[in-house]
């Protein structure tokens, strides 16, 4: 545990002393906050519409502050999308082409916790990046009263789906020396597993279609927003993570047999 | 400490190293010596349990590398030939890593740090960002990297490499120090650093050990005879029909001539020193000796000898 740690707290000084976390952090919460505000204005424009409707058909409730973190709160998935790779890029390329990856493998400690290690602290950072979202959402809670479930239910989604990313990503950075192809490959990788959804709605057969729609990282989101927290949600997301750390692992074994 | 036996690795495409067999003695310098792309990183990067073989054993201190890696590599500090810095980090955070990785106690971290530090004389840029230091100091702090937690085997791939000749001695000159209560290996092209630090050598080429001795040994067994320079003013004829006639001198060879000195090379049986004989005679007859010379083959010539002998399909020694 304690190697754990040490190989957590590198890797978050390293986030911090190179440019990459203030610019993700930046570019999130300023994107953030610019989907917040317009967000915002559409709910505002379709209170109006419902306003005045009411007038000619009798008042009808409307969750206003929940459609508005609905909304925000998925628009953060697209956004986490682009942001992501650029998290997990360097993890081990870099390691790799600057040769300290035969100090990390050579130290008294398993791959393991190397990968374990990695993979927590870009969690961590994930996580961070999340928690940044508490202005957007605590205006909610200034102006209006929110129903915290759904909520909590959408933030614990967003980190079940942010983590697999990480996992993603940190596998992909064991193929490659090179950050930038690592970026591109991750970026590539989010995506397919985004864009199954669409193809699966033009899928013929209806197996195919089930299986394809349930392979969409972002389809099993949609309970989450809604406040609905099942099982079977959180069950794809761990085992999805559990099979890219796993071929992280593997990835890492290899590289010794090549090295 | 070390007991390689056997040990072979193959890629998809080459073999790196073939049947190598050697052991390392407690306290013990081992040099490994050969060209670029011999094997030397190969068999290091093996014996730190970084790569499997592909068949053979090793193991230090009784552990076996492929077995139990972990017990083996808290007993090895390691430099790999590109020292391992992660450059973004000052020397004391980048060193303070390590020792946790390395599993040095929590509240000897910082005593454990300042003493490498002090080892290799890094002290003073302790505060400095790796990325921002000269070579030589990189190549320093990877050294004291590889002393932290004080392991009883040091393996070191090429470690005076890009330092200056004060500092080369400085490390030679560590390396010493640690012998006796440390195994080392080193790896080195450098054939004067052989000679210099070194208890015995490995001589590796393409692969496979070529010759294993002590420096001097190895000299010795390669040389094949005594060869001395002399330039002595006199007769021609006379002296080299004097000097042929002396006991144990098996050659006589007349190499220039200037103002009626003359230069020989001559060579004499093995391990049998000539010079003081052939003093005399020529003293004796009454010439005039102006120098004398004895040309002990270097570990270079040696090392170029076994090498090239190889190429022409013969054994070297």
């Amino acid at each position: 545990m304690r190697n754990i740690l040490a190989i957590v707290e590198r890797e978050l000084r390293a986030y911090f002393s190179s440019p990459i976390a203030y610019v993700v952090l930046t570019i999130f919460v300023f994107l953030s906050g610019i989907f917040f505000r317009s967000i915002l204005a559409q709910v505002m424009q379709m209170a109006l519409v419902s306003q005045m409707q009411a007038q000619q058909l009798g008042p009808r409730p409307m969750d206003m502050p929940g459609i508005i973190s609905r909304g925000f709160l998925s628009t953060m998935s697209v956004i986490l999308l682009f942001i992501m790779p650029m998290l997990t890029m360097g993890l081990f390329s870099e390691e790799k082409k600057r040769g300290t990856i035969e100090l990390l493998l050579t130290a008294p400690i398993t791959d393991l916790q190397v990968v374990l290690g990695k993979f927590l602290a870009a969690g961590v950072f994930y996580a961070i990046l999340l928690l940044s979202t508490w202005i957007p959402t605590g205006v909610l809670y200034l102006y209006g009263s929110p129903a915290s479930g759904p909520i909590l239910t959408a933030y614990l989604g967003l980190l079940l789906y942010g983590l697999t990313i990480v996992a993603v990503g940190l596998f992909i950075s064991t193929l490659t020396e090179n950050q930038i192809i690592a970026a591109v490959l991750s970026f590539g990788a989010i995506m397919v597993l985004w864009l199954v959804d669409v193809v699966a709605s033009n899928a013929e057969s209806p197996t195919s279609k089930a299986v394809l729609s349930y392979l969409s990282i972002l389809s099993h989101l949609d309970d989450f927003m809604k406040g609905v927290l099942s099982t079977s949600n959180v069950i794809f997301y761990l085992s999805l993570m559990l099979v890219a750390l796993f071929l992280t692992y593997r990835s890492i074994d290899s590289l010794r047999w090549r090295a | 400490m070390i007991t390689v036996e056997n040990l072979t690795k193959r890629y998809a495409a080459k073999t790196a190293i073939e049947g190598m067999s050697f052991q390392v003695q407690k306290g013990e310098i081992l040099g490994f010596l050969g060209p670029n792309g011999s094997g030397k990183t190969t068999t290091m990067r093996i014996i730190t349990g970084f790569m499997p073989a592909t068949d053979g054993t090793v193991r230090v201190d009784g552990f076996d590398v492929f077995d139990n890696p972990i017990d083996v590599r808290r007993r090895i500090g390691y430099l790999p030939e590109s020292p391992p810095l992660y450059l973004e980090m000052n020397v004391a955070g980048y060193l303070r890593f390590v020792s946790k990785i390395k599993g040095v106690p929590k509240d000897r971290i910082d005593g454990e740090v300042a003493r490498v530090m002090e080892r290799v004389s890094i002290t003073d840029v302790k505060e400095r960002i790796i990325a921002k230091l000269s070579k030589g100091y990189k190549q320093r702090v990877g050294l004291a990297q590889a002393l932290l937690n004080d392991p009883p085997v040091l393996i070191l791939d090429e470690p005076t490499i890009g330092l200056d000749p004060k500092q080369i001695h400085e490390v030679r000159q560590l390396i010493k120090d640690l012998a006796g209560s440390h195994t080392v290996v080193l790896s080195t092209h450098i054939l004067p650093e052989v000679e210099q630090t070194c208890h015995r050598v490995i001589i590796i080429d393409r692969g496979k050990i070529v010759a294993v001795d002590t420096p001097q040994n190895l000299r010795f067994q390669l040389q094949g005879v005594e060869r001395v320079f002399v330039e002595v003013q006199g007769p021609e004829s006379e002296i080299v029909a004097k000097l042929r006639g002396m006991p144990g001198v098996t050659e006589v060879r007349k190499l220039e001539q200037n103002d009626g000195r003359h230069r020989f090379q001559i060579e004499g049986e093995l391990r049998k020193d000539i010079r003081s004989d052939l003093a005399r005679t020529i003293v004796q007859n009454g010439w005039g000796l102006y120098e004398l010379q004895s040309a002990t083959m270097s570990l270079e010539d040696i090392f170029l000898k076994l090498t090239t002998a190889e190429e022409e399909g013969k054994t070297g020694t």
